[in-house]
């Protein structure tokens, strides 16, 4: 089964995401922030993660410098997943290698897009 | 609703834009009918049905088939269509048309412009390849409305984000406060008009590659096969038509076949008296 790492510091999100995570048949874990994320990506490298840019501890960018120098942090497809919505903020993360990009608000058929687009679906 | 009153309303848009509307869109024809019942100052869609009865009246009626000509479209719908426009289709005009170079394609329902914009985008990141090539590109759309934004080329956030990728959004686009407005370059790579692919469409002109997606499935049967072999006329022999994914043309006209192995890719039929062959009509029977 695919599996998907949800980092974001919203609780509601959180659940939000997985819902529509589960219906396209991942398995997720959550996380609230980037330091945490980092470690669960050190025990277990997921297939995807959806990833907001402002977290405690540690931010998304930093979470994904961090994930693509350790050994096999190329491999999960990351997706940022943010109200951040301007072209910078957009360039710098697909510089720090983020793979797609999702503009909050988001509903179940953008996820799926984007997922698509990253080819996990 | 009163099912005579979707009766009635379902006649008018069928008569008007071959559009089947199955009672199970009878929420869908209230839904988007009552904005423009407000917008004329009329209780709700009861009285905008009693005003179409009692007279004439060629606006509202227009209004009311535009309202329902379902306008969903986004960039790069079902991705593998436009792999295949990009990795089969291109490379097979790029050597039957290196005499003239020059081609045309139609979007044949063009909605928004995604679907024409999408395919300008595609053109664009094959440009290397496509250098001293004149490549018309034409929308079309029955809708004024869709054919007013599909010219404008602006989008919002939700639009962008449905089959466009970041890259190519951070590429092709400018942020407008809350909207996302296209290059010009793709703008005027995509000439837009309205028409109705239920008339004459050899005005149009003729067209190597046509993408017609997902409006047939709205017609009842015999308007789709008037309207596909319409548009077999408008292609010359080695033409291609793309179809949406619930869509194909066996059971519908013998002037086109699936072409084997490239799913929702259609070629006419040098000889419609003979049915298609079974292999390749079942290759496209499965198309999804
Ligand atoms: C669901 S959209 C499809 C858009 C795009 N081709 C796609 O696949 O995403 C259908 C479009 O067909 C248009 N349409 C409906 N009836 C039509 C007709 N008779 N002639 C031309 N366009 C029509 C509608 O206005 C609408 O924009």
């Amino acid at each position: 089964m695919k599996s998907c790492l949800i980092v974001d510091a919203s609780k509601v999100i959180r659940l939000v995401a997985r819902k529509i995570l589960e219906d396209l048949e991942f398995e997720s874990e959550e996380v609230a922030d980037g330091q945490s994320a980092l470690e669960a990506c050190r025990r277990r490298m997921p297939s995807a993660i959806l990833l907001d840019w402002n977290l405690p501890v540690m931010s998304g960018i930093e979470f994904l410098r961090a994930l693509r120098s350790l050994p096999g942090g190329e491999a999960p497809r990351v997706l940022f997943c943010t109200i951040e919505n301007d072209l910078q903020h957009i360039q710098d993360a697909i510089k720090a290698g983020a793979d797609e990009y999702i503009m909050k608000p988001f509903d179940s058929e953008i996820i799926q897009a984007k997922f698509a687009q990253v080819g996990l679906l | 609703m009163k099912p005579d009153d979707f009766a009635f309303l379902s006649d008018l848009v069928k008569s008007r834009s071959g559009l089947v509307l199955t009672r199970d869109k009878a929420y869908l024809l209230e839904s988007r009918l009552m904005p423009l019942a407000r917008k004329r100052n009329m209780k709700g869609v009861d009285e905008l049905v009693r005003v179409l009865r009692a007279r004439r009246d060629e606006g509202l009626a227009r209004d009311v088939t535009e309202a329902m000509t379902i306008n969903e479209s986004f960039f790069f719908r079902d991705i593998e269509p436009f792999d295949l426009f990009r990795n089969t289709v291109l490379p097979i005009f790029r050597k039957s048309r290196a005499d003239t170079r020059s081609m045309r394609i139609w979007s044949a329902a063009a909605c928004c412009g995604q679907e024409p914009y999408t395919i300008a985008m595609v053109l664009k990141e094959e440009a290397a390849k496509l250098a001293g090539w004149r490549i018309e590109i034409l929308g079309t759309d029955i809708s004024g409305d869709m054919v007013a934004k599909a010219r404008a080329g602006v989008y919002s956030q939700f639009e962008v984000q449905r089959g466009l990728p970041i890259t190519l959004l951070v590429k092709y686009f400018k942020k407008q406060g809350e909207m996302w407005q296209i290059d010009p370059s793709l703008r005027a790579m995509v000439q837009y008009q309205e028409h109705d692919l239920l008339h004459d469409l050899r005005p149009l002109g003729r067209f190597d590659v046509v993408f017609c997606r997902n409006v047939l499935i709205y017609f009842d049967p015999e308007t789709k096969t008037r309207v596909l072999e319409g548009i077999a006329r408008v292609m010359p022999p080695d033409g291609l038509l793309f179809l949406g994914g619930a869509e194909t043309v066996i059971g519908v006209t013998d002037r086109f076949k699936p072409v084997p192995g490239q799913r929702g890719i259609f070629c006419l039929n040098r000889d419609p008296a003979s049915a298609a062959h079974p292999e390749s009509a079942a290759s496209g029977a499965g198309a999804r």
